[in-house]
């Protein structure tokens, strides 16, 4: 009886959505709008967090060790800034990769390579680069720098770390990212709840239309969740058509504005995510507009369903 | 058995739109209830069908007060009432088939029952040619027998049609009456609110007549009189 319930329910829904033409049309036309702006969100966040990403990358601290250092002993500092759960890696750039990347750069300007044909030597030391794991951390690695390998004393190892150059820099991003970070939820959450909102309200005023058919399925002994499940169903099936059309459209959009993503945003090119993420996108669209759909009937109908 | 143990309803404006009616209608009886507008027929009706609650006093159906039972309950009593209005109230968007099978689909009837039932209640209300038109489609007269196919469907001990022939021409009037008649001849308990003194007259049946929201007269076999 169960399963027959149900079939009947789903029928009813689907011939509710198809004989309500202008009121289902309206209805997947406010939704199409709502699961567009959770699709830009979908989009806004991939974007923020792929630049976030990309600038949290191009920190690093910079750790010259002087020439005299032997291989061994920086090893041991990198083993040593390794052991700490801060540090997301370090790489180690020999004396002579450091001539190497200093003439490569330096190879237009004679007055900065003449002095290396005087010395006739390599005057580089090894150097160390550091990345830790979030920006508000490379602080405590100098820190740890300072203290274990006396920095700026006669006997130090370290010629120069570049912290106190970037510090600006990195402090700033840090602001900027948590800024960014916290902006992005709270518009996300925002524009969300409009959306629910207007999606609610338009299925309220649908279901309004239909007060009069309610109450005679009231009347002829119908029980709640008979009234109610078919038009959570045709609820339900305003937010497939509406996901199916957003998926469509998001294809010719991501296409068009794909290059200038890439050029504005560390190469993040909108159409190829689309793409490369279709299945999780398709997932997150298709049901948040059944969900928002269904549960929009169901909030809006209970009003109509008093007995007495 | 139906019974209104000292029924009176109040509503929030201070208006009395029943007072302490006591009215007793047996199984398979056809009680017509006359009155002018605002008499408080239509209330009386919805006090039986759990729509509304009085202020005071009982409704009773088959040794059950209405209106202590629950949700569930109150869907099941009115599967055992078929209701006929004087606007129809047909649901709009599904044909006149499904409108009476909606009916038994409510009650949980299986699907074979219901092919079987719906063609011939709409035969009995000669609608088959008309099974698959919407409402709006349909003249005042048929919808009115649409309504009377959907309340007989489920064979139910009562039948209550409040002012149904309202909105219909003499010709469906008589035709509306006959149907109730033949329902009511199969054993159905009929109660019947309306207006009209030619319907009253031809029945020859129990009438009660309010005024004021009380009962003024009670005929076993009435006539019209206002």
């Amino acid at each position: 009886m169960f399963s027959l319930t149900i079939k009947r329910i789903i029928k009813s829904g689907a011939l509710n959505f198809l004989r309500n033409g202008v009121v289902s049309l309206s209805a997947v036309l406010v939704m199409i709008i709502t699961l567009l702006i959770l699709a830009g969100v979908i989009f806004s966040s991939a974007l923020l967090n792929h630049t976030l990403i990309s600038l949290k990358s191009k920190a690093a601290i910079n750790i010259n060790f002087f020439e005299s250092v032997s291989e061994q002993s920086v090893l041991k500092v990198k083993s040593d800034l390794e052991s700490l759960p801060q540090v997301e890696s370090v790489e180690y750039v020999s004396k002579e990769k450091v001539l190497e990347n200093y003439i490569v750069r330096n190879r237009d300007k004679q007055t900065l390579l003449a002095p290396l044909e005087i010395l006739g030597s390599n005057p580089f030391g090894a150097s160390l680069n550091v990345k830790a794991k979030e920006l508000s951390e490379y602080e405590s690695i100098n820190n740890f720098l300072i203290q274990n390998y006396s920095i700026d004393t006669t006997n130090s190892i370290i010629d120069t770390v570049n912290y106190s150059d970037k510090k600006l820099v990195i402090d700033r991003l840090t602001s900027i990212i948590s800024a960014g970070e916290k902006f992005g939820a709270i518009v996300t959450i925002l524009f969300i709840i409009l959306s629910i909102l207007i999606t609610l309200n338009t299925i309220r005023l649908a279901i309004y239309i239909s007060r009069d058919e309610i109450k005679v399925m009231n009347l002829v002994g119908a029980d709640h969740g008979y009234i109610t499940g078919p038009f959570v169903v045709a609820g339900a099936i305003y937010g497939l058509v509406s996901a199916i059309f957003v998926l469509i459209v998001l294809i010719p959009i991501t296409h068009y504005i794909g290059q200038d993503t890439a050029r504005l945003f560390f190469d993040l090119n909108v159409y190829q995510y689309y793409l490369q993420n279709f299945w999780q996108i398709m997932s997150i669209i298709l049901v948040s507009g059944i969900f928002i759909g269904s549960i929009s009937s169901f909030l809006a109908i209970k009003k109509y369903l008093q007995n007495k | 058995m139906i019974y209104f143990d000292k029924v009176t309803k109040i509503y929030n404006d201070n208006t009395k739109a029943l007072t302490d009616i006591n009215l007793k209608i047996e199984p398979s009886e056809f009680v017509s209830i006359v009155g002018h507008s605002g008499a408080g027929k239509t209330t009386l009706i919805k006090m039986l069908l759990a729509e509304d609650r009085p202020t005071e006093g009982r409704v009773i159906f088959e040794s059950t007060d209405v209106h202590t039972l629950k949700r569930h309950h109150v869907n099941k009593l009115r599967r055992r009432i078929g209701t006929i209005f004087q606007d129809f109230r047909l649901l709009p968007n599904k044909t006149v088939y499904e409108n009476i099978a909606f009916a038994m689909e409510v009650a949980d009837r299986p699907d074979d029952e219901i092919s079987s039932d719906v063609p011939y209640v709409l035969d009995l209300v000669n609608l088959s040619s008309k099974a698959f038109n919407f409402p709006d489609e349909l003249s005042g007269g048929e919808k009115q027998r649409v309504a009377i196919a959907r309340a007989i469907v489920n064979q139910p001990d009562v039948i209550v049609a409040d002012e149904p022939t309202g909105n219909l021409d003499p010709l469906n009037t008589y035709e509306i009456v006959q149907m109730l008649k033949k329902v009511n001849d199969l054993g159905t308990t009929v109660i019947l609110t309306t207006h009209n003194k030619g319907v009253i007259d031809e029945l020859s049946k129990r009438v009660i007549t309010m005024e004021d929201g009380k009962i003024i007269r009670d005929d076993p076999t009435g006539r019209y009189v206002l």
